[in-house]
């Protein structure tokens, strides 16, 4: 997704683009997603404000002719609920912090919460509204990006496996090499999400993205039941947590296609994709505790993804001042759907040499120290994963 | 040693059909606890499916064939169960199996090739609830399900699988209308379009669009099996005596009617597998049953983890699969008929009850299963080469025809996700148009998606053999020792 | 040569019970499931879609395929090829997700 909105952003800034995935189109993590523009799960601080900027773009994006139906782009706002009153009070103070920062918040009564969700359970303490939360489908919104940024200039290459990133003899970057041949260029961003520590090894940097695996249950189609994104408080605590033992939070939420999404587990188990029904028993059970009616609403499928994972939980975007040529845009944990716009927008205007309209320094691909600590460097050398996709840009 | 049934290894059958009952006669008869797990009200499966008790059929071998064998296995399993060697759940649908570290070391001595294992199977038509039944090894005789490939009016009440219409004649004795056309390809139709005769059905023809002929290429396989060469001369002679015309290289353009079926449009293939324009023709009809092959039932084996080779699960000489515990017979390890799951069973049961008790089974032991085995699985390589689906089916599916039954995404939508979104494998094609996302989870669309977006036809994997309500979910189970 | 399945198999169904199904009373015989209950008095779809709304029956027969998905006694998403008629059950058409608020 990442890489299919910078290359939208950088063509439509007048660059010449090239992308090159070893998949096909959202055969990552995007694929595995549920499509979240989220404002209402980040703190005040950088995360935030390339959400807001993110939201804004979407809106924008989503204002083109026929793509707000294409991508499935709902700006239908986010409720997250507290079960407690200490709860409730956390949940209170983090929105408060969140409205300074320009984030809109309205906290909601328990009497008000059956108007906005009817069937949300009884007896919670309250909540908070927020607006700006919004959703698309991931997959068609990646290929619709794929789509405007051909539109517009750009040429895809799928099923092109990045082996070797191309350097001058002074070092700087000059393309990269694929299964499939060359590809030149004075620019590569890597936007290869979860796989981007092992691009970035390509091009010589270390760069610690790290797995966090999550699993999605799917229910049969249903009329709108769950209006909105629904989640509880704690999920925001266990976003931010670098536990790397199993937690679950109840995320539910509608779709327009009728199935409803309920998440989220986090746990750092590298790239193990078998199936684990404690995990989805866990999730069940948080889901029918908000919403008593899917006991009876049948599981149909569930899958699996790896969220790109960085130790301090915000992304990599900007120039690498390690190597000339290198810029990245990966790392944004479970949020990558929701920052992709900000990503490419800030990428394009770095890869044009303007000036971005945010501070990229919090971003700084080289921020972290140049030795992973032991425990990192275990899981890093989980990393091999032959059969998911790099999604690596070539600018020129 | 203690002779107590508790204390005996466990095994766990999934599926009640010839392999699965093959296997726990075997296992059972050397000592092995078996408790066989399975949907449906009576033992049987697909090829043995037997009429209601409630209806009181009197003969019912009419719509059967080596009904001696199923005398041998259905008294060979009630043995068992009146001894207590066999429990059999019936109306017990798996929805999961899941391998569990063994903690409680109360498991047989052989840890190095059995598991503990829990079945999780919802109960009755209700499905509200779910037990689990712990195994130290288990059994998948999961079976098979037919493979439809789409063409225009295919959705209209009245067009059902071959297979389909076979079942609700053995197990409800009812039949789906007055006049049948059956088609497709495959070994399943001339039986299908028997029994449907028999049974009072008019049926109007036969439509094959692969020609039996040849099979003459593969003379000295056919000379080793003459058996099926006088069953094919027999249901011929079926066929003949209800006035049913065959028509081979032939295949359903299409399938017309308002509301529900009233004709189809039959048509002659070239050697190309193309329609041979001006030779359409329409017959009447109310009921088309229809099928192009067989595919596995691999759902559980794929969430276990168990390798497949081709469509089926991969197993080794003895029917083991590569996760430790887990074994495999029938048609989940490939499409061969009943027969050859008979042999398959047989073995895998003999392997389980020795492996159950830390011992290398003998080879001589199953000999002649195993020879059996080869001999049919090379004769099913054979009808797999000659029956085809026509080469060139795509063309025939328009633009509006819908693919998959359940999301209604019409074909349009695979070819644009292919040309012009950038999809390039079925799990892509699917994200982006919602085939196989429906209540079958892509089992009957699958093999079309792929075949339309120009793609290998790679299993989709499915955590959860079948829907399972969240609150079923959510709850711990409780267990069947 | 036999004129129905029954005659067939020399069949002595136990005594015929009804039910209705959207209203409409039928005769079923015992052990028939749903859908051989319907198919028996004619009926050949039970389902409409929820995209376009097309009627829908019995397509694979043996569960797996989800098309003869009907409402029994108030319970929805059944499959009529599975699940054994009862004595006066109450089967009615289901229309889309067959929930409905």
């Amino acid at each position: 997704m990442v890489g299919a909105a910078s290359a939208l952003y950088a063509v439509r800034a007048g660059l010449s683009v090239v992308l090159v995935d070893r998949g096909p189109v959202a055969g990552g993590t995007t694929g595995a997603g549920e499509g979240n523009l989220l404002v209402s799960d980040k703190e005040p601080g950088p995360e935030l404000e390339l959400a807001l900027l993110s939201g804004r773009l979407w809106a924008d994006i989503a204002a083109e002719p026929g793509v707000a139906e294409a991508v499935e782009y709902e700006a239908k706002g986010g409720l997250v609920v507290a079960s407690g009153v200490e709860g409730l009070a956390a949940l209170e103070g983090f929105a408060d912090g969140q409205r300074s920062a320009g984030v809109e918040a309205v906290s909601v009564a328990p009497g008000q919460l059956h108007d906005l969700e009817p069937y949300l359970a009884d007896g919670l303490a309250g909540g908070v509204l927020y607006p700006q939360d919004a959703q698309v489908m991931p997959t068609l919104a990646a290929a619709h990006l794929v789509r405007l940024a051909r539109a517009a200039g750009a040429s895809l290459r799928t099923g092109w496996t990045v082996t070797e990133v191309l350097r001058t003899a002074a070092g700087a970057v000059r393309g990269v090499r694929t299964s499939r041949g060359d590809v030149h260029a004075p620019a590569v961003v890597n936007a290869a999400g979860t796989w981007g520590g092992e691009l970035a090894a390509l091009a010589g940097v270390s760069l610690p993205v790290l797995p966090r695996r999550g699993f999605v249950l799917v229910t049969e189609p249903l009329p709108r039941r769950v209006r909105r994104k629904v989640y509880a408080a704690d999920y925001v605590a266990d976003v931010a947590s670098d536990s790397a033992a199993l937690q679950t939070s109840p995320v539910v939420e509608g779709t327009a296609a009728g199935p409803v999404l309920i998440g989220a587990s986090r746990e750092r188990v590298g790239f193990d994709r078998s199936f684990s029904l404690p995990v989805a028993r866990a999730l069940a059970a948080g889901a029918t505790r908000l919403f008593p009616f899917l006991e009876g609403v049948q599981a149909m499928r569930a899958y699996l993804g790896f969220r790109p994972y960085m130790p301090d939980h915000l992304p990599a975007i900007g120039p690498d001042p390690r190597v000339p040529g290198l810029f990245h845009a990966c790392g944004h944990e479970g949020a990558g759907i929701g920052l992709a716009t900000g990503t490419g927008h800030l990428i394009a205007q770095v890869l044009a040499e303007k000036a971005p309209d945010l501070d990229l320094a919090p971003f700084r691909p080289d921020r972290f120290p140049a030795d992973p600590a032991p425990e990192e460097l275990e899981e890093l050398e989980e990393l091999e994963e032959p059969e998911e996709p790099e999604e690596p840009e070539e600018v020129s | 040693m203690t002779d107590r049934m508790a204390d005996r290894p466990h095994l766990a059958v999934i599926g009640a059909g010839p392999a699965g009952l093959a296997a726990t006669l075997a296992a059972a008869g050397r000592g092995v606890r078996v408790t066989l797990v399975d949907s449906a009200a009576e033992a049987g499966g697909q090829f043995y499916r037997q009429p209601a008790t409630g209806l009181g059929a009197r003969r019912p071998q009419a719509l059967h064939h080596q009904w001696r064998t199923w005398e041998r296995l259905r008294d060979g399993l009630a043995a068992h169960i009146a001894a207590g060697r066999v429990t059999h759940l019936t109306d017990h649908h798996v929805w999961s199996v899941e391998r569990q570290s063994d903690t409680s070391g109360t498991t047989s001595g052989a840890s190095d090739t059995t598991g503990v294992f829990a079945v999780h199977a919802l109960l009755g038509p209700e499905q509200e609830e779910s037990v689990a039944v712990r195994a130290d090894a288990v059994l998948l005789a999961t079976g098979g399900y037919e493979k439809v490939l789409p063409f225009p009016g295919w959705t209209l009440p009245g067009v059902l699988t071959a297979g389909g219409a076979q079942a609700m004649l053995k197990g409800g004795l009812v039949l789906p209308g007055r006049t049948a056309v059956v088609a497709g390809t495959g070994p399943l139709l001339m039986p299908v379009a028997v029994g449907l005769a028999s049974a009072g059905a008019k049926v109007a023809a036969l439509v094959e669009s692969a020609d039996p002929k040849a099979f003459a290429r593969h003379a000295r396989v056919l000379a080793a099996h003459p058996g099926k060469l006088a069953e094919g001369a027999r249901y011929a002679a079926e066929l003949a005596r209800h006035w049913v015309r065959a028509h081979v290289r032939h295949t359903v353009v299409a399938a017309h009617g308002t509301g529900r079926l009233e004709a189809v449009t039959v048509a002659a293939l070239d050697g190309a597998g193309r329609v041979r324009a001006g030779t359409e023709r329409r017959i009447p009809c109310d009921t088309l049953a229809v099928g192009h092959g067989m595919l596995p039932h691999i759902d559980l084996a794929e969430a276990l983890g168990c390798g497949l080779d081709g469509a089926g699960v991969a197993v080794d000489d003895e029917q083991r699969t590569d996760v430790p515990g887990v074994w495999a017979a029938g048609e989940t390890t490939g499409i061969g008929g009943a027969v050859l799951s008979l042999a398959e069973g047989n073995i895998a049961g003999l392997s389980i009850a020795a492996r159950l008790n830390s011992r290398t089974p003998d080879r001589s032991w199953y000999a002649s299963a195993a020879k059996a085995r080869a001999g049919l699985r090379e004769f099913f390589a054979v009808v797999d080469s000659v029956y085809a689906p026509p080469a060139q089916w795509a063309e025939q599916v328009t633009d509006d025809t819908v693919v998959c039954r359940c999301e209604e995404v019409p074909a349009a939508a695979i070819r644009e996700a292919v040309d012009e979104l950038g999809a390039g494998d079925v799990r892509t094609v699917k994200l982006l148009t919602r085939a196989g996302m429906g209540w079958c989870q892509g089992r009957m669309c699958g093999p079309a998606v792929a075949g339309l977006a120009g793609c290998a036809a790679t299993p989709s994997r499915r955590p959860f053999a079948r829907p399972v309500p969240l609150g079923v979910l959510a709850r711990e189970p409780g267990q069947i020792q | 040569m036999p004129r129905s399945p029954l005659e067939l198999v020399h069949a002595r169904p136990g005594p015929a019970f009804t039910l209705t199904f959207d209203d409409r009373e039928i005769t079923v015989l015992p052990g028939q499931t749903v859908a051989a209950a319907l198919w028996s008095a004619g009926i050949t779809s039970w389902r409409t879609t929820r995209g376009s709304g097309e009627p829908r029956g019995v397509f694979c027969g043996i569960g797996v395929c989800f098309d003869c998905l009907v409402t029994v006694n108030g319970r929805t998403n059944q499959r009529a090829c599975l699940v054994r008629a009862e004595p006066g059950d109450v089967i009615r058409t289901q229309e889309g997700t067959g929930h409905h608020d």
